[in-house]
């Protein structure tokens, strides 16, 4: 067990943990941030999908004792960050969501893309979420919604 | 018997031969030991660029030099999983980095690879054709030694990338599989390939010929 400092959100957090306890364990279980959910659990899925100093990252295959003084956010924080608020909106517009499961997920890697790239094609689309599957098959209003959000915020 | 100054003369002549002839010999026998010299250093050039091409085409390392859009993975250097894609700058594409999952160390605990300034090489350092197969010794040394195509490097300076470049180092620290088991290593140590690099270097990187 080792005692790591993590900024969360903008928030300093404290945990005590096993140093190969991958980050997705860390805010679920310790934290008890469950927004962000467990898929796979070997980065297949893109449902663990967190941002790491702005890199959306697979939280389940980063172990905590890698993260060191990186800046972490989650989806808990989107309605926060005009970017996210923004694709929260058009998600809740274009009526994304089916089960739901994967949508954090999905947000996340879509906030990662129009940050990057506030105009996306839908090659950049396809590209950008290609990591996030969505077992409904959202994907057609997925791209909707981020044609939508970057509409949104230009 | 002779007058002495013809039998002076006749002597004089023939040490003047003996002299011309040692002169014409030696300098002969020196040329032949320099080409042949440079014809060891060629042999021992080309010998060593096989070793290091044998490294530059194990897994650890071909995988990231591909002639295509996205990354491979394993021994079998299949395509990499998550659709993963090389992107603009061989890092992925905003969503989907390679640093979304790779990160500045291996992760044991989960299986995933990784090293400082994770990417892949750019096309023109691709070691691959179009159907995966790795390019022949020959299209590969060439490549490497073109400083248009290998980011200006010149000799000295390939053999330090050999030598400190993070990724190449980690082709030899590469870590352990999802499943737990150590992912293998290139067929010969790090400090052979960084003295079988060298050899190559010192002998003027020589390629051999063929396409």
């Amino acid at each position: 067990m080792a005692t790591y400092q993590l900024n969360v959100n903008g928030q300093r957090k404290q945990v005590n943990v096993d140093p190969s306890t991958p980050l997705l364990w860390v805010l679920r279980e310790e934290l008890k941030m469950t927004g962000t959910k467990y898929g796979c659990g070997i980065s297949a899925c893109g449902a663990c999908t967190v941002h790491v100093d702005g890199i959306a990252t697979r939280s389940c295959v980063v172990p905590v004792s890698l993260i060191g003084d990186r800046s972490i956010v989650t989806i808990e924080a989107m309605a926060q960050d005009p970017v996210g608020r923004a694709v929260q909106e058009a998600w809740v517009d274009k009526d994304v969501v089916q089960c739901g499961y994967c949508q954090s997920g999905q947000i996340m890697s879509a906030v990662a893309l129009l940050k990057a790239t506030p105009k996306p094609t839908d090659t950049n689309i396809e590209e950008s979420m290609g990591g996030n599957l969505c077992r409904c098959a959202t994907y057609v209003r997925i791209r909707e919604a981020i044609k939508s959000a970057s509409q949104q915020l230009s | 018997m002779l007058p002495n100054h013809r039998l002076v003369g006749r002597v004089f002549l023939f040490i003047g031969i003996v002299l011309v002839t040692w002169s014409v010999l030696s300098t002969f026998g020196a040329g032949r030991n320099q080409t042949s010299a440079a014809d060891a250093r060629l042999v021992d050039g080309l010998a060593a660029w096989q070793q290091v091409y044998s490294v530059l085409t194990s897994p650890r390392c071909i995988n990231c030099h591909t002639a295509t859009n996205y990354p491979q993975q394993g021994d079998d250097r299949h395509r990499h999983f998550a659709n993963v894609i090389r992107g603009p700058a061989g890092k992925g594409v905003p969503g989907l980095n390679c640093a979304s999952c790779h990160q500045e160390t291996n992760a044991d605990s989960t299986g995933v690879p990784g090293g400082h300034n994770w990417h892949l090489a750019p096309l023109s350092m691709r070691w691959q054709d179009s159907s995966d197969q790795p390019l022949a010794s020959a299209a590969v040394c060439r490549a490497l030694t073109d400083r248009a195509k290998n980011n200006g490097l010149d000799a000295p300076a390939l053999l330090k990338h050999n030598e400190t470049e993070p990724l190449v180092l980690w082709a030899w620290n590469p870590g352990r599989r999802p499943d737990g088991t150590m992912r293998t290593l290139p067929a010969i140590s790090h400090s052979e390939f960084v003295a079988a690099t060298r050899v190559w270097v010192e002998a003027g990187t020589p390629c051999p010929p063929g396409k």
